[in-house]
């Protein structure tokens, strides 16, 4: 308890280390971004939820530190990670997810449960429990007399996860596959009578979402720290995101990243870092309550 | 007659488009209330406000003399104000007797009298009303297998089993054979005056309504057009207009 | 047909009283078998059949395991200086201590987990669906994230208690029938509760909740209640789990939400949802395909496990009871009969 008011009243004291706090929770905000878009994108369009979210990320990141062992250089994971994992999620879609889409939302849920128990186990198997990072090596620049640091490793892969989102927004709204991929996520019967190939837009989708969900990775192993199981708590952030912003509204997620990041990081500043996973779950649990009572006063429930 | 269900200047929009304008009427206690007017009339938006499946945005809705617009469905519906749905919701799964039991009136049940099994006066109870609908010879079967005549028929002897004190029926002939819809006007008259359910009935068919009702409401673009009796519902030139677009 | 249940149901009892003198190799086996029986019917009450999948039953079991050990060791020591000591000091237990703590413990960790699960029930039972699945999960996760924070009951390293007084391996068979008697009550419990009103009220409610509502079924009361009792046994179930394995910790033992967790869930779907023997057919088959793996494919096994997840929810979702109802649908009185 002494610890906690200390913590805070040493936010009060020097207001500049709230700035401090507020990059590094936008910086790593934007990368809950990425992984909270692919599972909107798959939930919405496919009403899939998928809990190996987290997995995907992780995976992409031991593709991109592998590749550094192999002495290739950083840079060059985050594009390698976006094919293999696009393959990687085509498999998965191929074997598990296609005969989930038509069942209950349980049966979808509980089957990504079972691939994320099953990836993070193989990923433990391969490469050990370990936590891994790659260090690219850059110089860290400094601000405000020092208290203030940003690594340029950091700046470098906030640029690649909005160039990457960009480029992801820019397809869905201009080519024909993602007009195709929002034409099924408003009326998939319509779609297919329309002619449009769901099953197609269904394996695109989860392929791209891994895809995502794999450079997301790759930067994240060059500015934090990856292990076999810290995939779950990347899938619940996602959940945390999707379901306070709502399907279907790209703002509303890139908002609720970005605050859900800093929130995270003021967290763990003020409570300690022990706390960062029990966090980002009471934050879940807080926007459910909070959406709950809205829905309350529509006279409705949250389904 | 004392009003049962009392409606006072509701409004409901949605977005831009008003679907509900100062609405006001009543419903008598004991009688058989009929709601009609053209599609897009706003006759649906008012029965969801009543039965509290949206929040209304001004007005208020009374139900023996108690404000229900701010209720959740279930306490509406257990304050003895049941509905039944357009597209009939019945389980499938359970046969006819399953479903009439699941029926039984749990709000006048304490949590004892629940966890017991049911007794021999249930089952007669529900054998009686699906009799009463005529489906008794039916009732071992799959209720999903019936006939969406008959589902219908054993809805409605599930709100019976559930002894309301007023019933809701949203459009209870669409989609009936109209063989079976003489049957199911003369239970429906027979349910109000033998059991004396309220009844308020949202109707499209002008013939099944014009029997059935002692009073009947008129709406239209979201307004109450005209109340009145049967006899004076089809003389008003207003309501012809209305449903002949004479707008 | 009624005397050849009962002929079962005979049997069944008369093995449950010789297994563990008969495979007296297997007896911490068999009560973890028993302990796989307890979670899987008791997760079944909520998900099979009143349609309600949690994912955060771990919850109660975490829970009632914190509670029966802090209730034991309360009542002769003073928590907080018998967890800081983490080996260091020594605390002895009189035989009457261990019993009356365990006893008392056990019982209060059920009924402690009933009350919990109303108050967290009154905010995720509002919640439908993969919400719900979620906010439970979620429920889970904190609680155990929480507890390894809190070093008054001794944080990560969790909480050691007293070993059992006297010969080891009668200890084991103690525990065995502290678990089989756990299981076999819930069992009759079910029975019975699936019998009534209430019973054919929460399936109304799995079958169409809306419907549900607007027949004017208390359906919140009724689902708070469900989940309170099914709280109750899996919360002693947690507790006498505490004192078989006499370490445990936050994560890994007490809210093991990827474990016993989901391994719950898993017994159910492999048995069949919805049924009242599914879950112990579940509980039986996955325990030994747990243990098959366990020996043959070490290592490999959390894979094989989380394989025989996807595969159960993917092509076997219906469980063996599905299968057989489909396959003998006599054998459960579904059939047309001749009307009258």
């Amino acid at each position: 308890m002494d610890q906690i008011l200390s913590n805070l009243s040493m936010l009060v004291d020097f207001p500049i280390v709230n700035l401090k706090i507020l990059i590094d929770g936008i910086m790593i905000g934007a990368i809950f971004v990425l992984v909270a878009y692919g599972l909107a994108l798959v939930w919405g369009v496919m009403n899939v939820k998928n809990l190996a979210q987290g997995d995907f990320v992780i995976s992409g990141g031991y593709v991109s530190w592998w590749l550094v062992q192999q002495g290739f250089p950083a840079l060059l994971g985050v594009p390698v990670a976006f094919v293999v994992m696009w393959g990687v999620g085509w498999v998965a879609y191929k074997l598990v997810i296609s005969r989930v889409i038509e069942r209950d939302m349980f049966t979808s849920l509980l089957a990504t449960f079972g691939l994320a128990i099953m990836m993070a186990q193989i990923l433990n198997l391969m490469f050990g429990s370990d936590t891994q990072s790659v260090d690219l090596g850059y110089d860290t620049l400094f601000f405000a007399d020092g208290l203030i640091d940003v690594p340029i490793a950091k700046l470098i892969g906030v640029l690649m996860a909005t160039v990457l989102a960009a480029s992801v927004i820019w397809f869905m709204k201009t080519s024909r596959m993602g007009q195709a991929i929002r034409a099924t996520a408003q009326d998939a019967r319509a779609a297919r009578v329309m002619g449009i190939d769901t099953e197609k837009v269904y394996a695109f989708t989860f392929s791209l979402n891994s895809a995502i969900c794999g450079a997301a990775g790759a930067i994240i192993v060059m500015v934090w720290l990856i292990q076999p199981f810290y995939g779950i708590a990347y899938a619940i952030r996602a959940f945390v995101i999707v379901t306070a912003a709502g399907l279907g509204n790209l703002p509303g997620v890139i908002a609720a990243g970005l605050g859900i990041g800093a929130l995270e990081q003021f967290g763990a500043h003020i409570f300690g870092i022990g706390y960062q996973q029990a966090i980002a779950v009471v934050l879940l649990l807080i926007v459910l309550i909070i959406r709950l009572i809205q829905q309350k006063r529509n006279r409705q429930v949250l389904k | 007659m004392t009003a049962i269900i009392e409606i006072q200047g509701v409004c409901k929009a949605y977005g831009g488009v008003v679907a509900n304008k100062e609405v006001s009427m009543e419903i008598k206690s004991g009688g058989i209330t009929g709601l009609i007017g053209p599609n897009g009339s706003g006759k649906t938006t008012l029965f969801n406000s009543v039965v509290g499946y949206h929040p209304i945005d001004a007005g208020s809705i009374k139900f023996e003399g108690k404000e229900i617009s701010k209720l959740q469905v279930q306490d509406i519906a257990r304050l003895g104000l049941l509905r039944t749905f357009q597209q009939t919701r019945i389980y499938g799964l359970m046969n006819g007797v399953e479903n009439m039991l699941i029926s039984l009136p749990h709000r006048k049940m304490n949590l004892w009298d629940a966890l017991k099994p049911n007794s021999k006066e249930d089952y007669e109870k529900a054998d009686r009303l699906l009799e009463f609908v005529g489906l008794y010879e039916k009732r071992l079967l799959k209720s999903g297998a019936l006939s969406f005549g008959q589902q219908k028929l054993l809805e409605f002897a599930m709100a019976l089993m559930n002894e309301p004190t007023c019933l809701l029926l949203d459009e209870p002939t669409a989609g009936i054979n109209p063989t079976l819809i003489n049957g199911l006007i003369d239970r429906l008259k027979r349910a109000n005056a033998e059991f004396g359910i309220t009844l308020f009935i949202i109707e499209h068919n002008m013939r099944v309504i014009m029997n059935m009702a002692d009073t009947i409401y008129c709406m239209a673009h979201g307004e109450m057009l005209a109340q009145g009796t049967p006899d004076e519902i089809q003389n008003d030139q207003r309501v012809i207009d209305a449903y002949l677009g004479a707008h | 047909m009624a005397k050849k249940k009962l002929i079962l149901y005979a049997l069944i009892l008369v093995f449950t009283f010789i297994a563990p003198f008969a495979f007296p190799a297997y007896g911490t086996q068999l009560a973890t078998l028993w302990l796989m029986i307890i979670v899987a019917i008791t997760w079944d009450m909520t998900g099979g059949q009143m349609g309600y999948n949690s994912l955060g039953n771990i919850f109660f079991y975490g829970t009632g395991m914190y509670v029966a050990a802090l209730i034991s060791i309360g009542q002769v020591y003073d928590v907080g200086e018998y967890t800081s000591a983490a080996g260091g000091g020594i605390y002895e237990f009189t035989d009457a201590q261990y019993f009356s703590g365990l006893f008392l413990g056990v019982i209060s960790a059920g009924i402690f987990c009933s009350i919990t699960a109303v108050l967290i029930g009154y905010i995720t039972f509002g919640l439908r669906g993969p919400y719900f699945a979620i906010g439970t999960l979620a429920v889970a996760i904190a609680a155990g994230e929480l507890v390894s924070n809190w070093e008054w009951v001794g944080g990560g390293q969790g909480i050691a208690l007293p070993v059992y007084p006297g010969d080891l391996d009668v200890g084991k068979t103690f525990f065995y029938f502290l678990f089989a008697s756990v299981g076999v009550s819930v069992f009759i419990f079910v029975k019975w509760l699936y019998g009534t009103r209430f019973g054919a009220a929460i399936n109304a409610i799995r079958d169409d909740e809306e419907k549900a509502e607007a027949m004017g079924i208390h359906t919140l009361r009724y689902k708070l209640i469900t989940w309170a009792m099914a709280a109750f046994f899996v919360g002693m179930a947690g507790g006498i789990s505490g004192f078989q394995l006499i370490h445990f910790e936050p994560l890994e033992t007490a809210y093991q939400t990827i474990n016993l967790g989901i391994f719950m869930v898993v017994c159910v779907l492999l048995g069949g949802k919805g049924t009242l023997w599914g879950p112990v057919v579940g509980a039986i088959l996955f325990h030994l395909f747990k243990e098959v793996t366990w020996t043959y494919f070490l290592g490999w096994q959390w894979v094989a496990l989380g394989a025989l997840i996807v595969v159960t929810v993917v092509y076997f979702q219906d469980g063996v009871m599905g299968w057989v109802m489909r396959k003998r649908p006599e054998w459960f009185g579904i059939r047309v009969e001749e009307s009258k």
